[in-house]
């Protein structure tokens, strides 16, 4: 009975959840849409959000690449099959790793930072004082975030997936002899446009539910310091959930079926 | 003085789960008045604020800003009837990230097509009208608790509000500053006209600045009248609490 309580109150739970980001995306979508746009705002978020992550982005792209190809280069020259290892460290780092690593760092970045930002105003009531001012909170806090993380995270994504390449051929070069000619001509034969294209669209899904996930938790703060941790701690872990997920469904919508 | 109210609560209940906040409570806030509402802490004066200040809606019972209805006012319209309310939050509630006159000059820069340089010369007005001229590029870190207060008064006035809603406007103050506080509320009702009501536990302030008191209990209105009508109520229940006596009909 325990058991169908808990099922029963965490679905309840999880559809008032969905419920919640679902109208929150309408309602940035209105304002959006009537161009009700701060672009002010919109631009310093773009900064602090977007250009002050792109040192962490880089960092994790760079390793994961390297570390790619270290694993793989080897493997690689073994079987003879050395000159796919730039297909193949370009291929994983375009279509999967350069917008979901991206996407994960800044979720731990971004997404905590708008939390606990929207957080710690609700609990000072700075949110009820905007909306005493006839400001709604959406259009003043949460459209310039949603913006933002749309514009700024494909534009990480393409400089996590340029850095991981790099660092993939520079290690395949220095550690298994691959030379660049070779691993960019396997890269440029492996990856196309289109494999761009998809991963750019990810990036943008991404940073949509880095935004919406971080400035829901945030605005659904209760309590005091605990809350707004509470809240920072949410949107992290949720936002990183549903980047995996989405990133599978997507992945086998845009990939999957070929 | 106008006897007509500028807003009303009507039957009001509101409830949070299973706490009762308010039951059947009725207050008339009359125009051209200020009105305080005194009571136990948590008895729900500040809910009141925000009932008039349509940021909450009552589970049951109507609120009236002049003759509307602002219970069933749609969202969209109600942004229209809360630029003609200001409210003053206990703690001030501005914005950490703007600066003192970008926290007074938000609700002008935002809703209204005036100039900068109109919109900046009405910040600094507001500001010194509070005895803050010096504060504008100060952010609100830097700022003691009761310049907070003023600056919010400040925020709350710039728009040239009908009403304006003080939340506890002298709590935790020295009695310096709250006796300039009382004073400024008394004089920037009478400089910009129109009506204020204001909640507070702080007696000595309110017989100095109220034209009607109204005492909240256990969510309802109990007692209501000018000043001298609430020192000479005969119900026990104001009068302990104007005594902050511990014996009496009061649960302590």
């Amino acid at each position: 009975m325990k058991l169908l309580d808990g099922l029963g109150k965490g679905t309840i739970e999880t559809l008032e959840y969905a419920g919640g980001i679902t109208q929150l995306a309408g309602e940035s979508v209105g304002f959006i849409a009537t161009l009700r746009i701060r672009f002010g705002e919109t631009l310093s978020q773009c900064y602090l959000l977007g250009v002050q992550s792109l040192i962490i982005v880089l960092l994790t792209s760079l390793f994961t690449g390297m570390v790619f190809s270290l694993e793989s280069a080897n493997q690689a020259v073994q079987y003879g099959v050395g000159s796919l290892v730039g297909g193949a460290v370009a291929y994983t780092s375009v279509r999967e790793l350069g917008p979901m690593l991206s996407a994960v760092v800044v979720a731990g970045r971004v997404g905590a930072a708008i939390a606990a930002e929207i957080g710690s105003m609700v609990v000072t009531e700075q949110i009820e004082a905007l909306r005493s001012m006839s400001l709604p909170p959406v259009r003043y806090l949460v459209v310039p975030r949603l913006l933002a993380m749309i514009i700024m995270l494909p534009l990480l994504a393409i400089f996590a997936d340029v850095v991981s390449i790099v660092g993939g051929m520079w290690i395949a070069n220095t550690y298994a002899h691959i030379g660049s000619a070779d691993f960019i001509s396997s890269a440029r034969q492996t990856i196309g446009f289109p494999d761009v294209v998809k991963g750019l669209f990810k990036s943008v899904v991404f940073g949509i539910i880095i935004a919406l996930v971080g400035a829901y938790q945030g605005l659904k703060t209760r309590g005091g310091a605990a809350g707004v941790g509470l809240a920072t701690t949410g949107a992290v872990v949720t936002s990183i959930i549903l980047i995996f997920v989405t990133n599978f469904i997507m992945s086998y919508m845009l990939y999957g079926t070929h | 003085m106008d006897a007509r109210p500028y807003a009303r609560l009507d039957d009001v209940s509101l409830y949070y789960g299973d706490k009762v906040v308010l039951k059947n409570c009725s207050l008339d806030i009359m125009e051209g008045a200020i009105t305080c509402v005194i009571g136990l802490s948590g008895a729900g004066k500040s809910t009141i604020l925000r009932l008039l200040d349509a940021l909450r809606k009552p589970d049951e019972g109507h609120v009236y800003i002049g003759d509307r209805d602002i219970c069933h006012t749609p969202e969209t319209e109600l942004i229209e009837v809360r630029r003609k309310i200001a409210l003053s939050f206990q703690f001030a509630a501005l914005l950490d990230s703007l600066t003192i006159g970008e926290n007074v000059g938000l609700p002008l820069r935002e809703n209204t097509q005036q100039p900068e340089a109109e919109i900046r010369q009405i910040v600094e007005d507001a500001l010194d009208s509070v005895g803050l001229a010096h504060t504008y590029d100060n952010l609100p870190s830097e700022l003691s608790g009761g310049m907070l207060k003023r600056a919010g008064f400040a925020r709350a006035i710039v728009t040239k509000p009908d009403l304006v809603l003080y939340d506890e406007p002298t709590t935790g103050l020295d009695p310096i500053v709250t006796h300039l506080i009382t004073d400024m509320i008394v004089r920037l009702r009478k400089k910009l006209g129109g009506t204020a009501v204001v909640i507070s536990h702080d007696l000595q302030s309110i017989f100095m600045m109220a034209d009607y008191v109204a005492m909240l209990f256990e969510g309802a209105i109990i007692a209501y009248g000018t000043v001298e009508e609430i020192k000479r109520s005969p119900n026990p229940i104001v009068q302990q609490f104007l005594e902050g006596s511990e014996v009496g009909p009061i649960p302590i």
